[in-house]
C-alpha cells in the first residue's frame, strides 16, 4: 500500500471530491495562492482554478456564514479554518445557523457544509490557538464531528464528510500533518460513526481519538513489553455519530477502561463516554472508569511544560497502570 | 433632544454610487441621482417609475391586498397571543408592510430573501399560506416549520425564503451565501438580506458587506430602519448614516421612505437590477416605523411618545397611503376596499381556526428534522449513535 502523509491524504480527498462533484468548493484564509497555512491545499488552485479554490479575507463569521448560506442552495463548501480555535468568532454562524437551520425549518433546509482545520495543542502557541472544541461542537444536535488520527482515516472520513448532507466539522491536527501512513489505493471511504480497533488486547481498553491514538499505541507497546499488560486501543474516529457499540464490545472483553483525550476534563467527550459506559456496561466493569485528559488550565506556552499538560505516552502509561491496578 | 421619529422620512429616494474613477481611490464620490421630478403637485412621482407604471390594475390590487392580509394576520395573531395561544416572542411588523411587500413583489425565479425575526410580513409577501404561518405561532404540527421554529423562524425554501433568524445580524452572512450560490450556479438573480437598524452594528454584517463587495456578489442589503432597536433609538445606537457605511466597502447605497410602496419598488428595482445584471451589491436603507412595541412583551412606554406613533399612523400608514394612491388612480373604490379587508379578516380567522384545530407535535417529533440522515434512514451512510440520553 502506498504511504502518504496525513496532509497529503486530506489533499487527495479534497481533490477527488472536487473532481467528482462540481458543487464542491474549497474556501478559507490562504487556501489558494498561499497553498494553505499548513499546505493542506497545496496545488489545488493550479488544478481547479480560482472559482473552486477561494481565498477569503480574515472574516470567519462572514465567510463561514456565507458558506452556510450557499450550502442551503446546494453548493457544497469545504471551509478551512486556519485553526479551529478561531471558531469562537464564528460561533453564532456555526452553532446557531448551521446546526439549527434544518430543525427550525421543520426539515425543509439542508446544510451540507464541511468545516475543517486543525484543533490541537502541543505547538507552543498558547491558549488562544490550542482549543479542542469537539465536545462543544458535539454538544449541538444537528452536527457531526470527526477527529481522524491517521492518514487513511483522514482521507476516507473527509470524503464521507463532503458527501454528507448534514454539517460536518472535521478536526485535524497540525502535529499529525507530517505523519505518514498507508492509504489504500483507489476510492477509499470510511463511513462516519465507525470506530476502529487500532490494537487488540485483553487487559485494558483505551478509548481515544485524534493524536492521543498515537500516544496510546506507544504506551500500549511499552505496557506489553515491560509490564505484560495487553491493551486494546479503540479509536473513535468520529465523535458524533458515536460508535459506542465498538467501545462496549471491547469493554466486555477487557473489563477495564481508560479514556484518553486531548480535552479539558470538565464536560469533555470522555465525560460523555464514561457516562455511557457505566450506564450500558456496568456489569462488565471490574473497576472504575479512568480518564486521562489535558491538565485543567488554559494551554501553557512553555514548550517542555506544554508536553506535560497534554496526554503523552508517559502520562498514558501511568494512567493505564492505575487503571489496571 | 431627539427629533420625533415621524419626521424622518424621505420625500425623494436617494441613490449613491461608488466612484468608478480608477485614478483616485481616496474619496468615494457620491452622486445623487434624483428621481424624475413630480409632475403635478401632490402626484406621487414614483407611480411613474417604469416598474410601477407597468403594473396592471389587478397587480396593484394584489399589492394592496397583501399588505392588508399581513396587517390582519398580525392583528389576529396578537389576539391569539393575548389569549395565551402563542408562546415566546411575537414581533409584529405592523406599520412596515410596504417594505416587505414592495421588495418581495420584485422577485424573480432566482431571487432570494432572508430576514430577521420580524418575519411574518416577508413570509406572506413571498406567498406563504397564512394557515401554516399561524399554526407555527400556535406551535402546531401543521405549522410551516412543524412547530419547531416559532414566530422568529419561518422558512419556505420553495419560495426562496430562507428565514426567519433570531440572532440580530446573524442572517446577513447567510444572505451573502445565497448570493454566492446564485452566482456560482450561474443564475441571474439576487439575494435580498433584510436587517433592522440595530443589526447594522453587528460585526458579522460588516464582514458580509466586505465579502459581497470584494467578490461582486448579487446581494442587496436592506436596512429596515424603523427607528428603534428594542427601546434604543437610532440616535442612541449608531454613529453616522446607516446605509452610508456602504461607502467604506465601495458599494452603492440608497435611501427611501418605506411607507410608500411605489417608492420602495422604484428604489429597490434599480438596485436589484444592478445586482442581477452586473453582480453589484448595495445597501438600501428603507425608513419605516413600527406601531407596536418591539415585541408584544414591550409595554412601549419608555422610549417614545404615543403622539409620535399617532403622527406616523395618521400621515404615513403604508396601507392608507397606497389605498389613497389607488383610489386616486381609480383602481380601488370603497366597495373593493371593504371587500379586501373583510376577506383578509376572514382569512386570518380561518388561519386561527385551522391552528386551533390542528394537533401539536408529539414528543416523538422532537428528534425528527435534526439530521438529514436520520430522516432518510434508507439512505443513511454513517453508523453509530446520533442521539444521546
Ligand atoms: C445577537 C443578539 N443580541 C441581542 C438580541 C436581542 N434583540 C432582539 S431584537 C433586538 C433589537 C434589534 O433591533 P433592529 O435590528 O432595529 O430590528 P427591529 O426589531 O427594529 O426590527 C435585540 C436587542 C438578539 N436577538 N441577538
Ligand atoms: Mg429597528
Amino acid at each position: 500500500m502506498p504511504q502518504f502523509t496525513y496532509r497529503e491524504a486530506i489533499r487527495h480527498a479534497l481533490a477527488e471530491e472536487l473532481t467528482r462533484d462540481k458543487n464542491v468548493v474549497v474556501m478559507g484564509e490562504e487556501v489558494a495562492q498561499f497553498n494553505g497555512a499548513y499546505k493542506v491545499t497545496e496545488g489545488l488552485l493550479a488544478k481547479f482554478g480560482p472559482n473552486r479554490i477561494v481565498d477569503t479575507p480574515i472574516s470567519e463569521a462572514g465567510f463561514i456564514g456565507m458558506g452556510i448560506g450557499a450550502s442551503m442552495l446546494g453548493v457544497r463548501p469545504v471551509m478551512e479554518l486556519m485553526f479551529w480555535s478561531f471558531y469562537s468568532v464564528a460561533f453564532d454562524q456555526i452553532l446557531n445557523n448551521a446546526a439549527n437551520v434544518r430543525y427550525m425549518s421543520g426539515g425543509q433546509i439542508n446544510c451540507p457544509i464541511v468545516i475543517r482545520g486543525p484543533a490541537n495543542g502541543g505547538t507552543n502557541v498558547g491558549a488562544t490557538h490550542s482549543h479542542t472544541p469537539e465536545n462543544v461542537l458535539a454538544n449541538h444536535p444537528g452536527v457531526k464531528v470527526v477527529v481522524p488520527a491517521t492518514a487513511a482515516d483522514a482521507k476516507g472520513l473527509l470524503k464521507s464528510a463532503i458527501r454528507d448532507n448534514d454539517p460536518v466539522f472535521f478536526l485535524e491536527n497540525t502535529l499529525l500533518y507530517g505523519e505518514k501512513g498507508e492509504v489504500p489505493e483507489g476510492e477509499h471511504i470510511v463511513p462516519l460513526g465507525l470506530a476502529d480497533v487500532k490494537r487488540e488486547g485483553t487487559d485494558l481498553t483505551i478509548v481515544t481519538y485524534g493524536r492521543c491514538v498515537l500516544h496510546s499505541l506507544a504506551a500500549a507497546s511499552i505496557l506489553e513489553k515491560e509490564h505484560d499488560i495487553s491493551v486494546e486501543v479503540v479509536d473513535l474516529r468520529t465523535i458524533r455519530p458515536l460508535d459506542i457499540d465498538t467501545v462496549l464490545k471491547s469493554v466486555a472483553k477487557t473489563h477495564r477502561v481508560l479514556i484518553v483525550e486531548e480535552q479539558k476534563p470538565f464536560a469533555s467527550v470522555g465525560s460523555q463516554l464514561a457516562y455511557m459506559i457505566q450506564r450500558e456496561a456496568f456489569d462488565e466493569l471490574d473497576g472504575p472508569i479512568h480518564r486521562l485528559a489535558t491538565i485543567d488550565a488554559p494551554a501553557i506556552y512553555s514548550p517542555p511544560v506544554e508536553t506535560e499538560q497534554l496526554p503523552n505516552p508517559q502520562r498514558v502509561l501511568k494512567a493505564a497502570l492505575a487503571a489496571v491496578a | 433632544m431627539i427629533s420625533p421619529r415621524a419626521d424622518k422620512h424621505f420625500t425623494v429616494s436617494k441613490i449613491h454610487r461608488p466612484s468608478v474613477s480608477k485614478k483616485t481611490t481616496a474619496t468615494a464620490e457620491k452622486k445623487a441621482v434624483s428621481p424624475a421630478p413630480s409632475k403635478a403637485k401632490g402626484a406621487n412621482p414614483h407611480a411613474q417609475a417604469p416598474i410601477n407604471a407597468k403594473l396592471t390594475r389587478d397587480a396593484k390590487i394584489e399589492l394592496h391586498r397583501k399588505m392588508v392580509r399581513i396587517r390582519r394576520f398580525e392583528e389576529r395573531s396578537l389576539r391569539a397571543y393575548q389569549a395565551k395561544k402563542i408562546g415566546g416572542f411575537l414581533h409584529l411588523y405592523i406599520g412596515q408592510e410596504a417594505v416587505a411587500v414592495g421588495c418581495c413583489s420584485l422577485m424573480g425565479k432566482h431571487d432570494h430573501v432572508i430576514t430577521a425575526y420580524r418575519d411574518h410580513g416577508h413570509a406572506i409577501a413571498v406567498g406563504m399560506d397564512t394557515k401554516p404561518l399561524m399554526a407555527e405561532l400556535y406551535g402546531k404540527a401543521t405549522g410551516c416549520s412543524k412547530g419547531k421554529g416559532g414566530s422568529m423562524h419561518y422558512f419556505d425554501p420553495t419560495r426562496n425564503f430562507w428565514g426567519g433568524h433570531g440572532i440580530v445580524g446573524g442572517q446577513i452572512p447567510l444572505g451573502v451565501g445565497l448570493a454566492y450560490g446564485v452566482k456560482y450556479q450561474g443564475h441571474k438573480g439576487a439575494a435580498m438580506a433584510f436587517m433592522g437598524d440595530g443589526a447594522v452594528n453587528q460585526g458579522a454584517v460588516h464582514e458580509a458587506y466586505n465579502l459581497a463587495a470584494l467578490w461582486s456578489l448579487p446581494c442587496v442589503f436592506v436596512i429596515e430602519n424603523n427607528g428603534y432597536s428594542m427601546g434604543t433609538s437610532q440616535a442612541r445606537s449608531s454613529a453616522g448614516e446607516l446605509a452610508k457605511r456602504a461607502e467604506g466597502y465601495h458599494m452603492a447605497w440608497g435611501q427611501c421612505s418605506g411607507h410608500d410602496l411605489y417608492e420602495v419598488r422604484a428604489t429597490m428595482d434599480k438596485f436589484l437590477t444592478e445586482a442581477r445584471e452586473k453582480h453589484k451589491p448595495a445597501v438600501v436603507e428603507i425608513v419605516t416605523y413600527r406601531y407596536r412595541g418591539h415585541s408584544v412583551a414591550d409595554p412601549d412606554n419608555t422610549y417614545r411618545s404615543k403622539q409620535e406613533i399617532e403622527e406616523y399612523r395618521k400621515t404615513k400608514d403604508p396601507i392608507q397611503v397606497f389605498q389613497n394612491q389607488l383610489l386616486s388612480e381609480g383602481v380601488l373604490d370603497e366597495a373593493l376596499i371593504e371587500k379586501i379587508d373583510t376577506e383578509a379578516r376572514a382569512e386570518a380567522d380561518t388561519a386561527a381556526d385551522f391552528s386551533e384545530a390542528s394537533p401539536f407535535p408529539t414528543p416523538d417529533d422532537i428528534q425528527k428534522d435534526v439530521y438529514w440522515e436520520t430522516d432518510n434512514p434508507s439512505e443513511r451512510k454513517s453508523q453509530g449513535r446520533l442521539f444521546f440520553d
